[in-house]
């Protein structure tokens, strides 16, 4: 549905898009995850067709980004990372205006935004500017999704939204994925990522791996140990001696410590309590999505 | 284009919600007028003089209180010295300076040459030249006069001249200037109105998600022009309203062609706008730029000064000045009852021009990022 091949981008001697390349099936949930600055927008304009890529190819749907963007305009729901939509217009109204510039009404579509719209219902004749960052939010999936478009793409779409709202957010992507919609979604959360069906691991405009949620954090190739102690930051500092360490990040409340196979839990302990440090807790843990991304950027 | 009536409802709705739109659009313009058509007035009164009389004679005195009398100026002082009034003239408390030498009416009674000196504060130019205009014209009739009543010279036949003003007999300078201040205050508006519009889209962000829609180009400017369109034709009508009733400035010509002409000129000026806001990122931006062809366009409009008084090359380029064909149209259509005939050429110059500036904002607007 969404073919990306080799897409290179560079604004002046920066180059955006280092040749990136992946493939979106017809009705997947596709999670471009990545940091900020890593080229996730760049991406979505030359699939909007608001850029033209330096190099490389995109499609949608088979329509050339370049070539057919009226085409592309036509069938892709777009909703870019920042707001903008009227704010001096009322939901009912920025509803309306969107759906008659794709040349159609709101009844004519209402059943693919009937779930999400029912929560915004309350406030339709408030204007968008003084609705909250969550409802903001459905609004813009809202105008995004009234031309009943083939492909939605969300950039970044969970930024500055509380987590219930995210949560929410992604319930309404799962079921708009059970109609059959194909969704490419851009996110710098990782616990977003568990959520698609495919993600793509993106930085510094390359592709870092192409993978199932699950495959991805399967491929976590060292021994992982969740380290929970008094203070993180003594812990890492500890820890840069630790002979059989590969890699410690801090996570929330702990550190995740990467090892060789072979190292006891006992080892990682007496390593700590040698410093003077108190440690609660060491176990061994799965890695998750994040825990591959910090691997691959190391 | 059912899109493009959608689009006008739209900008509707948001002109009408900007909290500042509605006064800007009803009572600035009034203001504006009221104000302006009172204020530029180029005629001078009250030109406070002072009188260096040295003569003491009953001639002099009769020529000071022929001055007293007129109703341009205003009588400060009479004294003998020089000195004084200069200084007046220095603090700004007098304009002008008559000064009557000795023996002024010796000399006149005995049809010998006399002069009289006048000194003039020319901090203002314009001021100055006319304040001594004035008075060289009270000081001729005065000597015609007293030639006259002595029987020192008999009047010469020969040239006699007779003025008449057509077309504005009490030389009003209100109804020269009402109907050009009309033509700034709607060309001002459409100027800025739409000079703002899309690149406040771009400011705030909506262009881009309105650029991933199959919205065409033309479609998205006509949509944005009309409505103020509308409103540019609603503020001359009512600016012409006020012109006619409160100002009594005739109105001579078919109100058809004025509303003709006015309707392409909008256009023209939209377009001008819109182009401004395709080539702009920031309302900042817009606005210095629009402000800058504006303040050239009304100094080079001849509305506040003669165009042929300017010298040759910018009268040339007052040529590409929109203000410009369109005060000259409406002073021709009001004040002369001029046809469509006389005014063909303007109104070719203004379709022309409106057609390409708006063909130009169409394609400079670009729906990319």
């Amino acid at each position: 549905m969404i073919k990306v091949e080799n897409v290179i981008k560079n604004y002046g001697s920066v180059e955006a898009l280092k040749g990136v390349s992946f493939e979106v099936e017809k009705g997947q949930l596709y999670g471009l995850i990545g940091p900020d600055g890593s080229g996730k927008t760049s991406l979505f304009r030359i699939l909007t067709s608001l850029l033209i890529p330096t190099g490389g190819k995109a499609s949608v749907k088979g329509f050339d980004t370049v070539k057919d963007y009226k085409s592309i305009r036509k069938i892709v729901g777009y909703m870019p990372e920042h707001f903008s939509l009227y704010m001096d217009l009322t939901v009912e109204e920025n509803l309306q205006f969107f759906a008659t510039v794709f040349n159609t009404t709101v009844e004519e579509n209402y059943h693919l935004i009937e779930d999400i719209y029912k929560m915004l219902e309350p406030f339709k004749d408030r204007r968008a500017g003084a609705l909250s960052g969550g409802m903001k939010q459905k609004l813009a999936l809202s105008c995004a999704l009234i031309h009943k478009p083939d492909v939605l793409l969300l950039d970044e779409p969970t930024t500055g939204v509380d987590p219930v709202s995210r949560k929410e957010f992604w319930d309404m992507l799962r079921k708009l994925k059970d109609t059959g919609l194909t969704t490419l979604v851009s996110t710098p959360f990782m616990d977003d990522a568990e959520l698609c069906d495919e993600v793509a691991l993106i930085q510094n405009g390359n592709i870092l791996t192409i993978d199932t949620p699950a495959n991805v954090a399967a491929k976590y190739p060292h021994k992982l140990w969740k380290v929970e102690t008094e203070n993180n930051y003594k812990t890492l500092k500890a820890l840069d001696n630790f002979e059989e360490k590969i890699s410690a990040f801090s996570f929330g409340h702990s550190v995740h410590l990467a090892t060789n196979d072979n190292v006891p839990e006992k080892a990682i302990r007496e390593h700590l309590l040698k410093s003077n440090i108190k440690v609660d807790k060491i176990e061994p843990i799965k890695a998750s999505i994040e825990d591959v991304f910090m691997e691959l950027m190391r | 284009m059912q899109r493009i009536i959608y689009i006008v409802q739209k900008e509707f709705k948001q002109i009408f919600r900007n909290r500042m739109m509605k006064p800007m659009l009803f009572i600035m313009p009034f203001v504006q007028l009221a104000v302006l058509s009172y204020t530029a007035d180029f005629t001078v009164k009250d030109i406070r003089i002072y009188v260096q009389d040295q003569d003491m004679s009953p001639l002099s005195a009769k020529l000071t209180s022929k001055i007293k009398a007129s109703d341009n100026f205003t009588l400060k002082d009479v004294s003998y010295t020089y000195d004084e009034g200069f200084n007046k003239i220095q603090d700004n408390e007098i304009d002008v300076i008559l000064s009557i030498p000795e023996h002024f009416s010796r000399n006149l009674n005995a049809n010998r040459k006399t002069e009289l000196f006048i000194t003039a504060d020319a901090i203002n130019s314009t001021k100055a030249g006319i304040s001594i205009n004035y008075l060289q014209n009270i000081i001729h009739d005065f000597q015609i006069e007293e030639a006259q009543s002595k029987g020192l010279i008999e009047i010469k036949p020969g040239i006699n001249t007779i003025k008449r003003d057509w077309y504005n007999p009490g030389l009003d300078y209100k109804f020269f200037m009402v109907p050009g201040i009309l033509v700034l205050l709607v060309t001002m508006l459409a100027l800025f109105l739409s000079g703002m519009n899309i690149v406040r889209e771009k400011e705030v962000g909506t262009i881009e998600q309105l650029n991933v829609t199959p919205i065409r180009k033309y479609q998205f400017i006509i949509g944005k022009l009309l409505p103020f369109l509308i409103i540019g034709v609603f503020e001359f009508t009512v600016g012409l309203a006020v012109a006619l009733l409160w100002f009594k400035v005739p109105f001579l010509g078919s109100v058809g062609v004025i509303y003709m002409f006015t309707i392409v000129y909008l256009i023209l000026v939209l377009g001008i706008g819109m182009f401004i806001s395709t080539i702009t990122d920031t309302q900042q931006q817009a606005l210095f730029l629009a402000w800058f062809f504006s303040v050239i366009f009304i100094l080079m409009s001849g509305l506040f000064t003669p165009i042929e008084s300017m010298p040759q090359w910018a009268q040339d380029l007052t040529l590409l000045n929109p203000i410009r064909y369109y005060v000259e149209v409406i002073r021709l259509v009001m004040l002369k009852g001029s046809s469509f005939a006389s005014i063909k050429v303007n109104f070719l110059v203004i379709t022309l021009s409106a057609i390409i500036i708006n063909m130009l904002a169409i394609r400079n607007y670009k729906k990319t990022a």
